[in-house]
């Protein structure tokens, strides 16, 4: 489980940031594709820990989940896919492998207070 | 006075400092001329095996090295040091998965220019490294005939950042009563068009398959290297 050092990395970089701009943080949004090796229960399970004795403790993480999107060849669109275990086209049903999108792991915003 | 909270927009990849390490080690390896190659699988799933055979073959015509991880012992450095390769123990810890800056670490003092190959044997696990860049040209995803057919549907995203399949102790096979399509099946579900190899690291099978994909690669950046320096 590697939750624990993602949670730890947001915690450092919303810190950083909120320092930055002499704001304390509510909330942080974090965009979570479903390709991006990291599980949400665990992500928000470690976010408390993570957040246990700094600036954060208290705060929230809300997490919106990105689907996987791959470029369907035949259809010359993007697509996204209804499950991580069958790589086609929802339309077509063509065999698709090029990812477009759902590899996100990204702070988006910050809920902050002056 | 208290006032409303506010958005401020961010947008940072949490693991940006990771891509960038990444980004700057696959440069690095593309000047020196050295194809690099990690490895990921589940525990026990014959990663240490197939690299001592794999360092063993191309030892007679190419400089190689390995990098291996794990979390505790140094018994897989120990094991490869038989093939007579040059070879490094990265012992993360607690840490489940081996990051850029892991390896940038091991690599300090080792001349790259002098390399072929490097391997980057990555901890056993099917889930923490597929998040993490290691600056290689190629990653394999092994999986080993012991394991179940359906293990690329299990960890779908491993298999999807992977480069090429390599289906282990093949000579098992009919033993595990293993289905070779199913598993193929699998992997193109999760990875449509995926290469895919079957190999016995005791017996040699396959091994030939899987050593020619690797020269190709090698072969492709240093094509790569020659048109780069051309253009200035």
């Amino acid at each position: 489980m590697h939750e624990l050092s993602i949670a730890l990395s947001i915690v450092e970089m919303a810190t950083e940031e909120a320092a930055r701009l002499g704001v304390r943080v509510n909330a942080i949004h974090l965009k979570l594709g479903a390709l991006s090796g990291v599980v949400k229960d665990a992500l928000l399970f470690s976010y408390d820990l993570a957040t246990e004795g700094t600036a954060l403790t208290g705060s929230r993480l809300i997490i919106e989940e990105v689907p996987a999107v791959v470029y369907c060849p035949a259809c010359d669109a993007n697509r996204v896919i209804d499950s991580v275990q069958n790589f086609r086209c929802s339309v077509c049903n063509a065999p698709a492998s090029q990812i477009v999108g759902g590899k996100e792991l990204e702070v988006a915003a910050l809920e902050i207070r002056e | 006075m208290t006032t409303q909270p506010r958005l401020v927009e961010v947008r940072q990849k949490v693991l940006k400092q990771n891509d960038l390490l990444a980004r700057a080690l696959r440069e690095r390896f593309h000047q020196a001329g050295v194809y690099v190659i990690s490895l990921v699988s589940s525990p026990g799933s014959g990663k240490t095996m197939f690299l001592e055979r794999t360092l063993s073959h191309l030892r007679e015509r190419h400089a190689v090295a390995a990098l291996v991880g794990d979390l505790a012992t140094e018994n897989d450095a120990a094991r490869l040091a038989r093939s007579r390769a040059a070879v490094r123990q990265i012992t993360t810890g607690t840490v489940c998965h081996l990051e850029a800056a892991m390896v940038e670490r091991a690599l300090d003092g080792w001349d790259l220019e002098s390399l072929d190959f490097l391997f980057i044997e990555n901890v056993g696990n099917l889930v923490c490294p597929s998040s993490y860049d290691l600056g290689e040209n190629l990653r394999l995803v092994l999986m080993s005939v012991t394991e179940g057919e359906d293990k690329p549907l299990k960890y779908p995203t491993i298999f999807n950042t992977a480069d090429a399949a390599v289906i282990t102790k093949i000579d098992l096979a009919r033993a595990v009563e293993f289905d070779t399509n199913a598993a193929k099946d699998s992997i193109e579900r999760v990875r449509p068009g995926m290469r895919v190899f079957e190999v016995s690291a005791k017996t040699g099978e396959g091994l030939e398959q899987c050593m020619s994909h690797l020269e190709a690669g090698l072969a492709r950046l240093r094509r790569e290297e020659i048109s780069r320096e051309a253009a200035g």
